[in-house]
């Protein structure tokens, strides 16, 4: 679809799915950011700066595509709109774990490894059906993103598989992750109130279509692992793609805005 | 007198020889096959770049290294420099004389095919054994991984290989 010949109704659909997946790679880089020099070793610290940096790189993207369609500058998008105007997923503004990252920092490697595994999987479900979109800028990106998602996915698979077949605490701690990761599922899939809009006009596929897939492409390796399927709970206790969020992004918000308000007067 | 000598794409494609890479100053972006498109339009020049990766902090150094080589070509008035992302910059992009500059840095070119679990495999960067195993897939930058060869016992690193049928 040219850009020329949009109507506002399609324009409105795909802003609001690239808002959602502008916010999802926005919290999930900034999440791991966070991990930077916590990590358990040097190898997983760099590979987990380098995933959080190429998908800092997915964010601003899908924030340049916005800013093309007159939504806004894409910097101040990424920063600067409140947590009510977000539509990222609950997973992705999910805390590390207690404690702040400068001071105390007790983060769950665990949850790490756990949430990038399905996340970077779901992710992988959207960015191959968002090549064949009907927004073609988008599907440009999406070819882009897919090369780097597939190191992403490689480290994350490993990660887990590491850690699943590990000691008896360590599977323990990971069944407590996936519990933790699996109840907050209920929107990564969810279109919100835009979900006729966007499956309509072709701008990526049915929520139905995609969870269905993503179970199928995780199914071989937690049935290896012996882990039982996740299930997603089929509504979400809060729909972060209407909206709706927990204080865990408010907080993140605030961190982050800081530290953007203090640089932006700089050149960054 | 001196007639100005006309600007033509080969004397931008000269000029932009000299942009290297500023992680691997021993590449040029032309070599690294991260020029897209290159067109002229009586003294206006613009330049299409590939990125290589989306997050690559290195993007805007290089754009403003681009710029000035053309600034260099005394007859130019305008430059323009844009990244696009289609068609998507893929590894087997870097030419013959990319992967000998990126050896002669120490690291070993992209290998030029995947394995069929989609693995891949490149020999010592120094001594060409195949006998390697790896570190990190992750490098010091989203392009590069870290390896060790058995061989010789040094760490080298790699170019990432990157295909659209990944
Ligand atoms: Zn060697």
């Amino acid at each position: 679809m040219n850009d020329s010949v949009m109507s506002p109704e399609y324009t409105d659909a795909v802003k609001n799915l690239l808002f959602q997946l502008a916010d999802d790679d926005f919290m999930y880089s900034f999440r791991g950011s966070e991990w930077l020099g916590l990590a358990p070793h040097i190898e997983a610290d760099i590979a987990y700066s380098s995933i959080s940096q190429d998908t800092m790189g997915h964010a601003a993207m899908y924030y340049t595509l916005l800013e093309n369609l007159g939504a806004g500058n894409a910097d101040d998008l990424a920063h600067s709109r409140p947590a009510s105007d977000r539509r990222n997923s609950i997973l992705t503004e999910r805390v590390n774990g207690s404690g702040y990252y400068l001071e105390t920092p007790h983060y769950d490697w665990a949850y790490a490894v756990t949430r990038s595994y399905f996340y970077t999987q779901a992710k992988k479900v959207k960015i191959d059906s968002l090549c064949e979109s009907s927004y073609k800028p988008l599907a440009e990106v999406a070819v882009k993103v897919r090369m780097e998602l597939y190191y992403h996915r490689l480290h994350w698979e490993t990660w887990f598989k590491q850690l699943m077949s590990s000691t008896d605490v360590a599977k323990k701690k990971m069944n407590e992750a996936i519990a933790l990761v699996v109840a907050d599922f209920g929107d990564v899939f969810s279109y919100g109130t835009q979900k006729e809009a966007i499956e309509s006009n072709g701008l990526i596929g049915s929520e139905e279509a995609l969870q269905e897939k993503w179970k199928m492409n995780i199914e071989p390796l937690l049935t290896s692992l012996q882990v039982q399927m996740p299930k997603i709970p089929d509504q979400p206790v809060k729909n972060g793609r209407n909206g709706e969020h927990t204080n865990d992004l408010e907080e993140g918000l605030t961190t982050l805005s800081e530290v953007y308000k203090f640089e932006s007067a700089a050149v960054w | 007198m001196t007639a100005l000598t006309e600007l033509t794409v080969e004397r931008v494609y000269e000029a932009l020889l000299n942009v290297k890479d500023p992680e691997i100053d021993t590449v040029s972006i032309f070599d690294l096959g991260m020029i897209g498109e290159v067109t002229t339009n009586g003294t206006h020049v613009k330049v299409v770049l590939l990125p290589t990766f989306l997050g690559c902090p290195a993007l805007e150094i290089i754009k403003k290294n681009t710029i000035n080589a053309i600034k260099e070509l005394p007859e130019v008035t305008e430059i323009e420099v844009e990244f696009t992302f289609h068609p998507p910059w893929t590894s087997d992009r870097i030419t013959e004389k990319g992967h000998q500059n990126l050896r002669a840095f120490g690291i070993a070119p992209p290998p030029r095919h995947f394995k069929e679990d989609g693995s891949w495999h490149v020999d010592c960067a120094y001594c060409g054994s195949t006998y390697v195993t790896m570190d990190n897939i992750f490098g010091p930058t989203a392009c590069r991984s870290i390896l060790y060869c058995k061989s010789c016992k040094n760490v080298f690193e790699a170019m990432k290989p990157v295909s659209t049928n990944m």
